[in-house]
């Protein structure tokens, strides 16, 4: 049985497109035939971080429009070639693709496809209305954020009311040093908040801007530490019981604060 | 000494984690319930309406809102009543 997600938010730039692109390759990386469509139509970004910008000869919009068959649309990963992204337009606005023709779409590419991965936009407007419209699973992207969480516990409101009764977590940009200061929401606090389920905590990683720059997800770097954590997430996805990545080793201060604790 | 020390490492205040936690309980509780300044207005009227039946309040002074003790949600008003009426 094919699945679709939807990688949601709420809030911007929390790491949606970093996400679809992570899991989607990891996906593929076991085998599995994924297609990534890029909803965030006028502000495409999947091409660049897959490293398909030069690729794109038809876009989302021309698919839905009817102008093309999505097929002729789709760009192939050249190293994943189990890999597919259906790019966005970059000149047409959110209004050009209506939550109808992306559940049309959907219905036909799930007789090719094991998953669709769909990123959606920033906010909670007709973009993340047709983003969020086909898809059986959201996954609510966050951050260990005061006003990340408030805009995920929107989303998770606005998925509840759309009948999406599938709804998983990631936290994304965990500082664990911070945490362990107790300047940072831990994964017990967002739980606790949000009480949805977590299939993931990724952390604050260098690498991913690397590996952005590069058009190479993080999760093809090995030693990299966000990498992991979304092979695990691909892992929990596929049905694994993966246990959560531990936390860093303490902090100086930690480690000072626990020694005037024994005074 | 030990109370200098605590300071110079934070430990007597409260954890800037802890603070988002709070804030984010009370916010999200108005958050999900949905409550509008607005509605909270049209609320705060009614009350208003009914109790001035039966005395004579001061809507000046007069408090409401939801609150989020530990584990519990209460609509908490405060209204100061400056004398009752008659019953009729
Ligand atoms: N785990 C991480 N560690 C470090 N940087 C990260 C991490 N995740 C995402 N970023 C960075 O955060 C920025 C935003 O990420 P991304 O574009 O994936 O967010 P988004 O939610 O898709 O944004 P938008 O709402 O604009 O679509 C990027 O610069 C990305 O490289
Ligand atoms: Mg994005």
């Amino acid at each position: 049985m094919s699945q679709i997600l939807v990688i949601t938010s709420g809030k911007g730039g929390v790491g949606k497109t970093t996400t679809t692109a992570n899991i989607g390759v990891g996906l593929a990386m076991r085998g599995h035939k994924v297609a990534l469509i890029d909803t965030d139509t006028g502000l495409r970004n999947l091409d660049l971080l897959l490293g398909l910008e030069n690729r794109i000869l038809y876009d989302l919009v021309d698919v839905t429009s009817g102008r093309v068959a999505y097929k002729k649309a789709l760009v192939r990963h050249k190293k994943f070639e189990n890999l597919y992204l259906l790019p966005t337009s970059q000149v047409k606005d959110k209004s050009a693709v209506n939550p109808e023709q992306l559940v049309t779409l959907c219905a036909e590419m799930k007789k090719e496809f094991d998953f669709i991965i769909i990123d959606c936009p920033a906010g909670i407007e007709q973009g993340f209305k047709t983003a969020i419209a086909a898809a059986d699973t959201a996954i609510v992207v966050t951050m260990p954020e005061i006003s990340a969480v408030r805009d995920a516990d929107k989303i998770i409101g606005e998925l509840g009311r759309a009948d999406k009764e599938n709804v998983k977590l990631i936290v994304n940009r965990i500082r664990p040093q911070m945490v362990e200061k107790g300047d940072m929401l831990d994964m017990g606090d967002i739980d606790e908040i949000l009480s949805v389920a977590c299939i993931g905590q990724v952390p604050d990683d260098e690498n991913v801007v690397v590996a952005t720059n590069r058009g190479e997800p993080v999760i093809t770097m090995n030693g990299s530490t966000a990498g992991q954590a979304y092979k695990n997430i691909v892992a929990r996805i596929c049905g694994e019981n993966v246990p959560f990545l531990k936390p860093q080793k303490e902090g100086f201060f930690a480690r000072l604060k626990k020694l005037f604790g024994l005074l | 000494m030990l109370d200098v020390l605590k300071r110079v490492f934070g430990m007597s205040e409260k954890k800037s984690g802890a603070v988002a936690k709070e804030r984010l309980q009370v916010v999200l509780i108005h958050d999900r319930a949905s409550i509008s300044p607005e509605i909270m207005e049209k609320i705060k009227e009614e009350i208003i309406t009914v109790l001035s039946k039966y005395m004579n309040i001061n809507r000046a002074d007069m408090e409401i809102a939801l609150e989020n003790d530990s584990d519990s949600v209460a609509l908490v008003a405060n209204i100061p009543v400056n004398s009752m009426r008659h019953a009729r």
